[in-house]
């Protein structure tokens, strides 16, 4: 291998998920995962780190075999390595993090339809070596995760006055203990989800000006 | 007056570009062109200037909920007396004062909140101050419960004005009424706060309210099966309800002042009222059919009419539908649109339990649904000329 490990052109795989083509606010994929499992932040941070090992992971995959697999059933192949990922993760979930596996209900096994994944294997797998290919995967995955942490935060400190389950709004503040405030109820709901994420793009797109279409 | 005048020349210059106060210009020009004819006239083409500006026609509608608002202020005072046991020893005005100490806190947080939110964006976008929130402002409040805490008021108007209607462009580009987004905000958010029976009367802590007292409104008892509301009440307004909502009459008022000047689509009025009177025609012919529940029975088998008094019906059909920036813009697509309204609303009503009020909803979805009901009138209308075009020549 000539070139280094983390080479300029490298370590762009890894940051330009983060902003210039993050896979939720200007690719617009993989949205249905992140109405569903942000009304808290743990769920969110537990799904952003199995989109991750299975993104990395398949991504390493396909391109190992990228040369060996027949071009007219290739999508079946991927699918099925997705699939295997998927399920592997979906037993270390309920093994350990019980409880937020049942949160994520069938979201983690809906990760094998976010098209995230579809979307690297075929653009970037398919065309490119294993190690380049795993950067690409940790950075995609780390740009749809920072999106679902950064909404998952707003939703669960607005709509439930709590962070990873721990209180952060004083009990006596609350109107029924004779305080003021009240939790906001649309947060835990999903339209507020498209709300958080709409304005994370407008917020995106006023500061990276390259992005503003005609 | 004069003075005025002067000021506002003799600070022109420190608000152009480059001058000391430059970044209060959109405030400055704002209040200019509100208080005096603007100064600027078109420069290109030709063009025809009507009398009547955006300026104008947003102070009419202003104008034409006074009586719905001051009305409104009234009725706090009745029902909180009412509440209290008191009414019949406590003169008209103090009823009057301890309505406009309950309301005006509303309206002016209303007023500061979204006008504060307009110019900064104004400024920030570099246009002039738009006058769109002269009218949502006043709306907001009287399409809310008196008890509504005015934190809440102040961030449900901060959503309308920045979601509901910068992102969009601005005035003239939202796709929803402002004010309903802001009911519904608050809606969804704070359910606890937005229904029930003590959000609707102005109480303070120490008061003791009398026994068989209820704050429910006539729309809560009527989904739990009691139609126990006087019919004169209701038309002049003397029920629990949300600030501006109650009196029919009031806001009759306010309707011909819109009809008179033009600025209301009276298309719009009569054709959500007739939808509302036809759906309750209709559930008055399903009230027999079994498998209704006694409550649901006696809800169906209402008079027709009494939906059009009741409830956030009549405001919702003048003052909110009408809106000529989020309703239908065709004059066949608004014959569609409120018909389609009051429908509706009577729907969400009275069959679907979780909302005993269905008006704030249905314009909401006719809102949405406006743009496409024109597109289909325009396409109707593009389709039957072409075919007169092809049999003559």
């Amino acid at each position: 291998m000539s070139e280094p490990l983390f080479s300029k052109k490298n370590l762009k795989l890894l940051s330009d998920p983060l902003n210039d083509s993050n896979p939720i606010t200007v690719q617009v994929l993989g949205i249905c995962s992140a109405l569903a499992v942000t009304a808290q932040l743990k769920p969110a941070i537990v799904m952003t780190i199995s989109v991750m090992a299975v993104l990395a992971l398949a991504n390493v995959i396909v391109s190992m075999l990228r040369n060996t697999i027949p071009n007219r059933i290739r999508i079946i192949v991927q699918l099925v390595v997705i699939a295997a990922l998927v399920i592997l993760v979906d037993q270390v979930l309920r093994a350990y993090v019980y409880d937020v596996s049942k949160q994520l209900s069938v979201f983690v096994g809906l990760i094998i339809t976010n098209c995230i994944l579809m979307g690297r294997l075929e653009a970037f797998a398919l065309g490119n070596r294993p190690w380049q290919s795993f950067l690409d995967g940790i950075g995609n995955a780390a740009g749809y995760g920072f999106i679902l942490i950064v909404v998952g935060f707003f939703r669960e400190i607005l709509g439930s006055g709590s962070l990873l389950g721990y209180k952060i709004i004083p009990d006596s503040w609350y109107i029924v203990n004779g305080g003021f405030y009240e939790n906001n109820g649309l947060m835990v709901l999903s339209p507020m989800a498209l709300i958080v994420v709409g304005v994370i793009i407008w917020v995106q797109r006023s500061r990276n000006t390259k992005l503003i279409e005609d | 007056m004069k003075f005025i005048k002067n000021f506002f020349e003799r600070t022109e210059p420190l608000v152009q570009k480059g001058g000391k106060y430059h970044w209060l210009q959109s405030v400055h020009d704002g209040f200019f062109t509100f208080l005096y004819t603007p100064k600027t006239t078109s420069k290109t083409g030709t063009h025809i200037h009507d009398y009547i500006d955006l300026k104008r026609t947003m102070s009419i509608v202003v104008l034409s909920v006074v009586p719905a608002l001051l009305f409104g202020m009234y009725n706090v005072g009745v029902q909180h007396f009412k509440a209290i046991g008191e009414l019949a020893s406590t003169g008209f005005f103090e009823i009057f004062l301890f309505g406009l100490i309950k309301v005006l806190p509303i309206v002016i947080v209303s007023y500061a909140v979204g006008l504060g939110i307009e110019f900064v964006f104004a400024q920030l976008r570099g246009h002039e101050i738009q006058e769109g929130f002269l009218v949502s402002g006043m709306l907001i409040p009287l399409i809310m419960p008196v008890g509504t805490p005015l934190w809440m008021i102040a961030v449900a108007t901060a959503f309308a004005v920045v979601l509901g209607k910068e992102v969009f462009g601005g005035t003239g580009m939202n796709i929803w009424n402002p004010a309903l987004v802001a009911r519904a905000f608050l809606f969804f958010a704070y359910p606890a706060q937005m229904s029930g029976e003590s959000v609707w009367i102005a109480l303070k802590d120490t008061d003791k309210v009398i026994d068989g007292f209820s704050g429910a409104t006539p729309m809560a008892n009527a989904a739990a099966g009691h139609l126990n509301y006087s019919v004169a009440d209701a038309f002049f307004g003397f029920i629990p309800g949300s600030i501006g909502e109650t009196s029919t009459l009031a806001i009759l008022i306010g309707a011909v002042l819109l009809i008179i000047t033009g600025i209301g689509s009276w298309k719009i009025m009569v054709s959500t009222i007739a939808g509302g009177a036809v759906m309750g025609l209709i559930l008055n012919a399903f009230s027999g059919s079994a498998g209704l529940s006694p409550e649901v029975a006696t809800y169906f088998s209402m008079p027709f009419w009494h939906h059009l008094i009741l409830g956030g019906f009549m405001f919702g059909a003048i003052f909110m539908a009408t809106d000529p920036v989020s309703a239908s813009q065709t004059e066949k697509g608004k014959w569609i649109y409120g018909f389609l309204i009051g429908i509706l609303a009577i729907i969400f009503r009275v069959v679907n339990p979780a909302f005993p009020e269905g008006m704030m909803l249905a314009i909401l979805l006719m809102n949405t649904f406006a743009p496409l009901i024109d597109h289909y009138v325009v396409a109707g209308h593009v389709k039957r000329r072409t075919k007169r075009a092809k049999v003559s020549a």
